[in-house]
């Protein structure tokens, strides 16, 4: 029982990244009507905001200590961060929680790169056929990833969570099992948390202000609303622009779990393509319960038990899953019909 | 049979092939290594645009299909000879079943489901390979030969060294030099292995572009619908061009490991298919010749872009002054060596953007551009002056 628990939380976390990203590629999908092959690089581009954001944070103040030598006989270099140095402890704070601290930073600075890329590069793309999208997105997707690489190097960037969230929780009591029977990284819980914040809050947000209204109206019927006076070119750059915020801060928040490396978005990419295809082209629910769905078939099938029956099933359960979606229920599991058939 | 147009286009194709040896030299790409990759490269890029030149059908999973040659070839070299003909076979019947396969399942949807099916399919063989099949595919290590395979076929090996792959014992590796007016010429059994297949499947793909079945295929890219309504069932011709072009990409496979008897799961990854199709829009998808250029231009820029250096770009700006050369080699170092790639990213984006027709396209553009001028100037010549 408490091994299927166990599986259960991690179906919900990995579940959480997918369906953040999933969401993110619908409302550019379901806006715009442009499949996004960098999206997976904006993700990459969120963690590695994360990695720059600790970066500035430690920057540091070399001072020489003259009294003391290190093995090679040279004064020792003693190590001051300025954030430390001018604010005491609040400096040790801002660097214990700069991953937190990077949402901020994240946020502003992926909603540009969004827009940037939506006005300069996409825009031009809307009447081209779904093979040149696919195909200039996915070189802009090289281009991103080589950038990074190209900055930050090919090797994995370990991120840590904040002390205060660094443990493990020994969940299981909660729910009533054995003590020490299933214990699980608060860090885990916290992004799944997270997700579900982010997620309401962007249903929210389409649901209950008059801006996430006309967007809705504009997905269904662009020409009408735009028929009405409506802006609805200006209105789709800032979803594009909040898909990318999206995106982004899924994978700052992701860095504590898996170091950031350069092509960490190539890696998720795939997977998200076929969480969005699943739950259907265009449907936001559909998308977050597809990817809660996978994530949670995939940390099943992952189990020993299961694995002893049919081997390295953990591997290809989503893309089984996903053949079988596409090929009995063409639409996904919430897409509308005559979405992207040409 | 072929119209003169096409009988010219074959025979200079063939001309050239053949003399690449000779003709790439002073560009420093005539060594067996790299024209043995245009030439195989070359015939992937070919059978690829058969699929999604002429059908418009995206395919991300070809590497798959490389992939599975590949490994075919290397349980022939392992089991029966060193010979590289029951290989080449053995890939092109294996790439062709699994393509008919997989064809079967993602041919019943189009345009993006399809790209998708094809790579998840794709991104399962790769996982596959890596996991479940390690007997087959040996994991992370690749499948290689060694001295205990069994060889049935093949005498007795007892020079204690690993035999090397061969045609009716022509070695695949050998390599007769000479120098030609002070350059350093190699002609390779392999390069001349490869660029005789090339030349088969160049042929072959101009018979389909011409045929009533390339002209079917063409019909399915312009409009899928219209043909249903006439009554024609069109699964089977696409399927016919998707398990046609998953052969090709086999046999591209076998001829990668015949040149070098080891195979890895990472030619399966799907940025692998992704630089297959890079390749094909680069030299103009749908177009003969196109599919070809491109590889052969993405390969050469490969190897040159990935041996420039900062002590080569220093030498380059040499004459410019210090600070000036230190700005330009800095903002060109990412460009090249290792970061070839974003080179690619960024040349394959502008392409996608202002020559959607890729080089073809933009050949037949400064053609015709010229052919105004002239036209324009004998104009002006005849209208007679007041």
């Amino acid at each position: 029982m408490d091994a299927i628990f166990l599986q259960v939380l991690n179906g919900l976390d990995k579940g959480s990244a997918y369906a953040l990203i999933a969401l993110g590629l619908t409302l550019i999908f379901g806006t715009l009507g442009v499949v996004n092959f960098a999206h997976g690089a904006l993700f990459m581009l969120g963690a590695f905001c994360a990695v720059v954001m600790r970066k500035i944070l430690t920057l540091s103040k070399i001072t020489l200590d003259p009294e003391k030598t290190n093995f090679l006989g040279k004064p020792l270099e003693i190590k001051t961060t300025y954030v430390e140095l001018w604010w005491g402890d609040v400096g040790t704070w801002m660097i214990d929680y700069s991953v937190l601290l990077s949402i901020g930073f994240a946020i502003p600075v992926m909603a540009l790169i969004g827009i940037i890329m939506e006005r300069g590069l996409i825009k031009h793309f809307y009447h081209r056929p779904h093979a040149d999208q696919i195909l200039m997105t996915f070189g802009l997707a090289i281009v991103l990833q080589e950038i990074v690489k190209a900055f930050f190097g090919a090797n994995p960037i370990p991120q840590s969570a904040p002390d205060a969230m660094g443990g493990a929780m020994d969940i299981g009591v909660l729910f009533g099992f054995a003590e020490y029977a299933v214990i699980y990284p608060y860090w885990r819980l916290i992004y799944f948390v997270f997700a579900a914040v982010v997620i309401g809050a962007v249903f929210a947000f389409l649901r209950f202000t008059t801006f996430g209204m006309v967007v809705r109206a504009g997905m269904a019927d662009r020409e009408t609303v735009g028929l009405l006076g409506i802006d609805i070119d200006r209105r789709f750059t800032i979803m594009f622009g909040i898909a990318a915020a999206v995106t982004g801060v899924a994978g700052v928040m992701y860095t504590p779990i898996l170091p950031p490396n350069y092509h960490m978005g190539m890696d998720f990419l795939v997977l998200c393509f076929v969480v969005v295809v699943v739950g259907g082209m265009g449907s936001l629910p559909g998308a977050v319960l597809a990817g809660f769905m996978l994530g949670m078939l995939e940390s099943f099938a992952s189990m020993n038990e299961v694995k002893a029956i049919i081997p390295g099933i953990d591997q290809i359960i989503i893309y089984l899953v996903a053949m079988i979606v596409l090929l009995v229920r063409p639409r996904g599991l919430m897409g509308k019909a005559g979405m992207m058939e040409d | 049979m072929l119209k003169l147009n096409d009988k010219i286009l074959m025979l200079v194709f063939t001309i050239f092939v053949l003399t690449g040896p000779i003709i790439l030299a002073p560009f420093g790409a005539g060594y067996p290594d790299l024209l043995q990759r245009f030439a195989i490269f070359g015939i992937l890029a070919v059978g690829y645009n058969i699929l999604f030149g002429l059908t418009g059908y995206l395919s991300f999973g070809h590497a798959a299909f490389l992939g599975v040659g590949s490994y075919s070839t290397v349980w022939m070299f392992k089991l029966l000879t060193m010979n590289i003909i029951p290989g080449m076979i053995l890939a092109i019947i294996m790439s062709g079943l699994f393509a008919l396969l997989i064809g079967f399942i993602t041919l019943r949807r189009s345009g993006i489901y399809f790209s998708i099916l094809t790579l998840a399919f794709a991104q399962m063989s790769y996982s596959l390979a890596y996991s479940v099949l390690t007997p087959i595919t040996n994991g992370e290590t690749g499948l290689q030969i060694r001295l205990a395979d069994a060889r049935i076929l093949d005498p007795k090996n007892e020079s204690g060294s690993l035999p090397s792959t061969n045609l009716f014992g022509l070695e695949m590796n050998d390599t007769f030099r000479t120098t030609l007016f002070g350059m350093d010429l190699q002609f390779n059994v392999g390069f001349y292995v490869c660029a005789v297949i090339l030349i088969a499947a160049f042929y072959l793909s101009i018979r389909i572009f011409r045929s009533p079945f390339g002209l079917m295929l063409r019909a399915v890219k312009t409009n899928q619908n219209r043909l249903m309504y006439t009554g024609i069932n069109t699964k089977p011709y696409t399927l016919a061009a998707f398990v046609i072009s998953g052969m090709y990409a086999g046999l591209a496979g076998a001829l990668l490991a015949s040149m070098d008897p080891l195979a890895g799961a990472e030619r399966m990854q799907w940025t692998e298919s992704g630089s297959i199709v890079l390749m094909v829009i680069l030299g103009g998808a749908g177009t003969l010749l196109g599919p070809v250029l491109g590889a052969g231009v993405i390969k050469y820029f490969e190897a040159i872009f990935s041996r420039i250096n900062d002590n080569v770009l220093h030498e380059w700006f040499d004459i410019l002054p210090g600070f000036l050369e230190t700005f330009m080699v800095w903002i060109i170092h990412p460009f090249v060596g290792k970061g070839w790639s974003l080179t690619l990213g960024a040349v394959f984006m502008i392409i996608v953007i202002f020559l959607p027709g890729g080089l073809m396209e933009g050949a037949n553009r400064i053609g015709k551009r010229l052919a105004k001028l002239k036209r324009g100037s004998a104009d002006d010549a005849k209208t007679p002056a007041e």
